[in-house]
Order: C-alpha cells, then structure tokens, then sequence
C-alpha cells in the first residue's frame, strides 16, 4: 500500500487529517498530533512506513529551513540588533552549561571525553520546529518566554556552524579512520581554506541577497505570472540551503541569514504567503517523520535505561533554562513556559549524532540510543506544556483569579474589558480616571501581572471559556468591551455571551473594515474602528499644515465619520450579495474600493455652508439690484 | 382645546447638567408629559457637531418652540449658538423663501443665580432679563416667529429642595397651559410668563 509515492502520500497525509483535529481537540496543540501520527504511521504502529521514515525526515528538514526564513523575513535587522544581548548572553550561557552538565553526566556513565563532548554539544540543542510552533499556537510567540526562547534557538543555529567544525577536531585524536565528515566537497583540503570557504559562502549570500536577489524578484514580478514567483521564492531558499550544505554549514542560519536581507525589501510578504504553505506541510511532515523514525525496539528491550536518560536530559536541560529564567528576571510563568519548551533535543542533534557516529567518535549503539531518546523527548515537550498550562501554572503561577482579601468586599465592575492590548488599555485607563473600574480579561501573564501590581482586578485566561466569564463577573456587568486582536476568538466569544449573558451588551473594537463587517454580522452594533478618528485626526492636521482652517477640517473630519459609519452599515446589508467565497484580502480590496467609489459619488463634503455668508449676501443684492 | 401630540419642543443645553439641582428639577415634572418633546442638546451633540437635518425635522413636527438653559456670564451656553448658527438657515428659517418656522410661537426659559430684583434698571445687573434676550427674540422675529416673554427661574441659590419640586410643577403646568394656545396679546402683556401663570393659578381667565 505505501510502496509508491501516491500511496505514501495518502497515508501520510490521511494521518495527519485525523490526528491534527483529534490532538487540538484536546487542547494538546498540532505538534503533538503530528507526532502521534508518526508514531501510528511508523514501524511501531501500523507499519504503513518503514525505515524511508529517516529519508523523508532528511526532506522535511526543509520546513525547518523554511520556518527560518520565514522568522528573519519577520525580523528586520535593526530588531535583530535590538536583541543581541539575550542571543549572545542567554544563548551562550545555555549552550555552554547544557553542554557542560550532560557531558558529565556522560562521562559519569562511561563514555570517554571526546564523545561526552561531542554528545553533549549535539544534545544541548533544542527544536526550533516544535518551540516556535508551540509557542505560536499558544499564542505566546511574543511574550518574554517567546522572545527569550527565539534568542536561544538563534544562538544554537549559529553555534552549529562551530560545532560542525570542532567535532572533526574531536575525531581526529579519537581515531584515524575518521574520515567522511559532512561537507563532502571540502574534504581534504586544509582547515584554513575550509573556514575561508566559508566566510565566502556567507558573504555571498549576503551579497546576492542584496543586489542579486531583489533586482532578480523584480524582472520575476513583472512577469506576473503567479506561480514564477513562488518558484522563485523556492528557489531563494533551495539555493542556498545547497550552497550552505555545500560548505558544511546550516541551511537553515543562511535561510534565516537571506530572510532577514529580505525583510526590507518590497517582497517581504510576497515571500511570506509564497513559502507559508510549503513551511506548514514540510513542518508538520516533519513532526511525523520524528514520531515515526522512534525506534520502540530499544523502549522495550531496555525501557528502564531509555526512559532514565529521557527525563535526565530533559531535567537538565530544564534546569538549567531555570536558572537563566531566575538571571534574567523572567516571572515564574514566563520562566516554566521556557524552561520546559526548550527542554527537549531538537532536530539539529539528529543532524549532529549521525555525523558523530559517521565520524566514529561515539560507538553505533549509543547513538541509535541517542536519537531515540531525542525523537521521545520532543514528544514530551508538547505533552510537559500542557501539563504546565493545566495542572502547574493555575496553581502556582499567575492566578485566573486574585485571591481575595479576607476582609475586602468583591465588587462587582459595570464593565469587563476583555484584551488588554494598548487599545484596552488605554480605554481601562480613561475609565479609571473617571472613577469607573473595569476588569480585565487577559491571556498574557507577564501583563497580567504588571496590571494587578496597578491595582486592576484582572482574570487570567481564556475570555471564551464560561467559567472565566463567570468568575469575572459577567452575569452582573452592563457592558462587555471586546479589544481583542484574533476575529476567530471575538466571534466566540460573541457567541458564548450570547447564549450565556443575554443582559451584556457587547461593544467592540475592530481592527481592519472586514473585522467591523463580521461584528455587525454577528449582530454588534457599537463597533469602533480603532483606526478611524485616529486617521482623521491626522487627515485634519495635515489640511491644516497645507494651510486650510482648522475648525473647517475638523468639521470635514465630524461629517466623514458620519458619512463612513453610515457607509459601512450600508455595505454591510449588501455585503452577501456576491455568494462566491472570497478570500478576506480580497474582500478588503472589494470593501475599499466599494467605499472609494461611494466616496466619489457622494458629496459629503460640499454639505457645509454653515457660516457661509455667500446665499444671504446674494439674496441683499438681488434685492437692490 | 387644540392640544397636539407634538406641541412643545424644550431644546435643553446645559454643558453639566449632571450637576445643575434646579434644571434637574425642571426636567423631572416634563418626562413622560403627551405633547413634550425634551431633547437635550449637550447630550446629543457633545462634539458640537449639529445636524441641521434632524433639527430642522423636529422644528417642523412642533409648534411651540422653547430655548431652555441657564445665564452663564448673560448670554446662552456656547451650544445653543451653534445650533442657531447651523439649524437657522437662510433660505430656510430666514430670507425671503425662508418660511418654515413662520407662525410657531418661541420662548426662552432660563435659570439665573441672581434674583428677579437684580435683573433691572437700577439692579446689579443694570438690565432686566427680557432686554438680555435681544439678540435671541430678533433672530425668533427673523424667522417670523411669535416671541414670548420668557420663563424664569431665579436666585436659584436659595432655593431649598421642597421649593425646587414646587418650581418644576409650575414650569410643567405653565408648559400645558401654553400648549393649550391661549391668545398671543393676552401673552405678550406680561414682562415675564411666570407672571402670566400665576395670574391664571389664581384663576383669571386666560
């Protein structure tokens, strides 16, 4: 069934479409279903995949790749320069002492020096694929723990580039049948002129990144023919993935290097929507790959031995991340969503223990132990997070709920704000200088925490789930303001009060024109554009500075809200009229241009003769002509 | 009895109401009165941004027209000039095709601190409360309106709780005798409508 390619195909991506669902389902994320399909797929489970498990691995390596071109295309250079301290000092100190404490632990069971050192580099690794995903999900991506992660996981793509080169060094006095070592075309030729290669290989991607590739985008983009330019945006990073693995480098620090070349440049999220497909399928193919390639033959002649190295390298690795957590001032939420994300072997280390074994530093049977107990402890990370989020964090992290002062009567808020972003910040600040307290709903703990420090009464947590909604006073507010950025979160949230709080009148923000519309679908009437008064306030000032009156532009601006309001609700009626599906980009074009074309017809503008001394001047001197 | 469902239309401006006992009292007797329109221009219009066409649509719909605020440093609250500004059109209100509010009746009510005695020739305030209104009764007389004395309520200071529930059952009582529509001459004798109420509570004939 699964020899040909179609066949293949079908199982794999048949168990993915079942696993996926049924994993965030329960509320454990799509890593962990991918996983889970690896290991139903794989020679363990039903069998449908043997040991090509390891070749499809080494291709869906390429999500990896992808994923990190995809993260320096999101980081522009003077970001990434912003945060050297924490890739240099979070990312070393990580490195250094993981290395350090498993290469004891190494040596401790009986490995020599070398191969202790050389395992324990490959170890200290953790998986960008599966942190960056997990975090992201969880929405995480940007809070102290996401950054401080997505510094660590840099810091140990670059130090490959080293690691690569220092485990030959290793061999060498370990054996003189080291021989074979990864980059197959600078074999044999001596360390200076490989480090030279190298340098160069680095410097042209980075100079055709800047003056090959960009010039070459734009011959690509007058063509426009769609599917060149995703060709083309492949072929940016299989170009230099090869070239990278030519030298013996990581493709995926010179994808990250050419993407972050690229952030500025007008391609940025051309690229993004060419390459984020490619990405999600590589990546989750990947995760399957890793389930399936976890040899359960060693589980189960030796669980005993498997399972204690597993959960030493994880509390390790924990542990350490830990201690760096308490020496950069991370709260203990931030610092246990860090400490247990990272704390698996990442993928690298696949990549490193099949160089080492090739090398012969280490004997054949230690590293097939190695890899399975990488491939078991990145399925733990997926399963340690939730534990953290469901059992860990509600107990001793950031409350949902403060706990109560004995002696303090709770009082009910008239108002519930939920997303406390700078938008529901600011409208929770002008409410409390104007004595009315809000509580908030939010689902970033750092945040959380800063606010009840100013004295806000702020429930932690999902604003969708019910019994958040309870304990935060839902049933006896007046208004609910929804600031939330995420349209799939508000339009549940909508629902859930719907049903639950019918007395809760719902206000909301609403970030682009297609949000507005889909809030007035779902029958929220006070919508806020948080873009609005806000541009119009510039509009005014920049009528003014091109000399015309203020008080006029204000006025203009007064009547164009109207005009607008009026405008969208209309648009909104007629707006199912077209029944075939468009895309939401598009259909934010369709809207702008609909408004564009009402904006030409209508002449709201030309309204406003108010002190206008024109009509009873020409009515005097008809008089007296 | 000519009593209208639309006859009285209060355009009520206050910038802090939330604040003002007497106009709250005021107010209080009128909600819910048949023939009472209370539209409250502060409310309505905080950005100052008048909406001629609704205004001009509630001038047509009543026939008896009342500018309602207190005396701030003798003249009206900044929004009751804008809404003239913009509601009162030429070619509307004024001019020689404006003819919408020919023939409506319209009066000011107001709320003083200073009593009735200082509001005269040899007063403190040198002038008496009709001879502040001018500028309003021409504008009224521009758009060919009847111009009635005003209603007054003074030395609001002084006033204690139980006076101003007294107060708020007059203007309310004044309002429905007016909307009756009793003859303009009989109204236009007086220097201050309060005075014609009270000759009526007293029983004269209207």
């Amino acid at each position: 069934m699964s020899d040909s390619l179609l066949g293949q195909a079908v199982v794999y991506l048949a168990a993915a479409l079942l696993c996926v669902p049924l994993a965030k389902r329960l509320g454990m994320g799509s890593v962990l279903g991918y996983l889970l399909a690896g290991i139903l797929i794989g020679p363990f489970g039903l069998g449908f995949v043997g040991h090509e498990g390891e070749s499809i691995m080494h291709f869906a390596e390429f999500g990896v790749v992808m994923m990190l071109f995809l993260i320096g295309l999101e980081l522009e250079p003077a970001h990434f320069w912003k945060m050297r301290t924490s890739i240099l000092g979070l990312g070393s100190l990580q490195l250094v002492l993981t290395s350090t404490m498993l290469a004891g632990g190494l040596l401790l069971l009986g490995m020599d020096w070398r191969g202790a050192l050389a395992v324990g580099m490959a170890l200290a690794m953790s998986s960008t694929a599966i942190v960056l995903q997990s975090l992201k999900e969880k929405g995480l991506g940007s809070s102290q723990a996401g950054s401080s992660s997505f510094a660590v996981l840099l810091f140990q793509d670059i130090a490959v580039i080293p690691m690569l080169a220092l485990i030959p060094l290793l061999a060498v006095q370990a054996s003189a049948v080291a021989h074979g070592g990864a980059p197959a075309l600078l074999d044999g030729l001596p360390v200076w002129l490989k480090a030279a290669s190298v340098l160069v290989a680095v410097a042209a991607v980075i100079v055709a990144g800047r003056y090959v590739v960009v010039p070459f985008l734009r011959i690509i983009t007058r063509a426009s023919v769609r599917e060149l330019s995703v060709a083309a945006a492949l072929l940016i990073i299989v170009g230099i993935a090869w070239l990278m693995k030519l030298v013996g480098l990581s493709p995926a620090l010179g994808a990250f290097l050419a993407g972050v070349l690229l952030a500025n440049s007008e391609f940025r999220h051309e690229l993004e929507s060419d390459i984020e497909p490619f990405k999600g399928l590589l990546l989750g193919l990947f995760f399957i790959a890793v389930g399936a390639s976890i040899n359960f033959r060693l589980l189960t002649d030796d669980p005993a031995r498997i399972l204690s190295l597993v959960l030493a390298v994880v509390a390790v690795k924990a542990a350490v991340l830990v201690a760096l957590g308490r020496i950069y001032r991370l709260s203990f939420d931030q610092t246990s969503i860090f400490a247990l994300g990272l704390s698996q072997v990442g993928e690298f280390a696949f990549v490193l223990l099949a160089f080492i074994n090739r090398l012969g530093i280490v004997a054949g049977d230690w590293t097939d132990t190695l890899m399975a107990v990488t491939a078991l402890s990145m399925t733990m990370t997926p399963l340690l997070l939730l534990v953290n989020e469901r059992l860990v964090l509600p107990r001793f992290g950031t409350r949902q709920q403060e706990e109560r002062e004995a002696d303090l009567i709770d009082t009910e808020h008239p108002v519930i704000i939920a997303g406390f972003s700078s938008f529901g910040s600011t409208l929770g600040r002008f409410l409390r200088a104007n004595g009315v307290e809000a509580t908030i709903l939010d689902h970033d703990s750092d945040q959380v925490d800063l606010l009840r420090r100013m004295g806000f009464k702020v429930f932690y947590g999902d604003a969708t789930r019910l019994d958040i909604l309870h304990s935060a006073g839902a049933a006896s507010a007046r208004i609910l303001f929804i600031a939330i950025d995420d349209p799939a979160t508000v339009e549940r949230l909508v629902s859930t009060v719907r049903s639950h709080f019918p007395g809760l009148t719902i206000m909301a923000r609403a970030g682009t024109n297609l949000d507005a519309h889909e809030l007035l679908d779902l029958g929220v009437e006070q919508v806020y554009r948080d873009f609005l008064d806000t541009s119009l306030r510039a509009g005014v000032e920049v009528l003014a500075q091109l000399g015309q009156r203020r008080y006029s532009a204000t006025r203009s601006a007064q009547h164009f809200i109207r005009y607008d309001e009026a405008a969208l609700r209309q648009l909104t009626v007629h707006r199912h009229d077209t029944s075939a599906y468009i895309s939401n980009a598009r259909e934010l074009i369709r809207l702008q241009e609909q408004l564009l074309a009402s904006d030409r017809a209508s002449t709201h503008n030309q309204h406003d003769h108010a002190w206008d001394s024109a009509s009873p001047v020409t009515a005097a001197t008809e008089k007296t002509a | 009895m000519t009593t209208a469902m639309d006859s009285i239309l209060i355009l009520f401006a206050h910038p802090r109401f939330e604040k003002s006992r007497v106009n709250r009292a005021l107010l209080a007797g009128l909600q819910g009165q048949p023939g009472i329109t209370v539209h409250d221009l502060y409310e309505a219009y905080p950005d100052f941004n008048v909406d001629p066409e609704r205004e001009q649509a509630l001038l047509l719909a009543h026939r008896i027209i009342v500018w309602h605020y207190p005396l701030f440093l003798y003249g009206a609250p900044a929004l009751v000039k804008q809404w003239m500004d913009l509601v009162l059109e030429h070619g509307w209100a004024h001019g020689s095709n404006g003819h919408h509010l020919a023939g409506k009746r319209a009066l000011v009510t107001v709320t003083s601190g200073g009593t009735r005695e200082s509001y005269a020739h040899d007063g403190f305030n040198r002038h008496t409360m009709p001879e502040l209104l001018f500028p309003l009764e021409q504008a009224a007389r521009l758009c060919r309106m009847d111009w009635l004395p005003p209603y007054v309520v003074q030395g609001t200071y002084r006033l204690t709780d139980a006076m101003l529930a007294e107060q708020g059952g007059q203007y309310c009582r004044t309002l429905l005798r007016l909307a009756q529509d009793p003859p303009l001459e009989t109204l236009q004798q007086y220097e201050l409508l309060n005075d014609w109420s009270a000759a009526m509570e007293h029983g004269g004939q209207p």
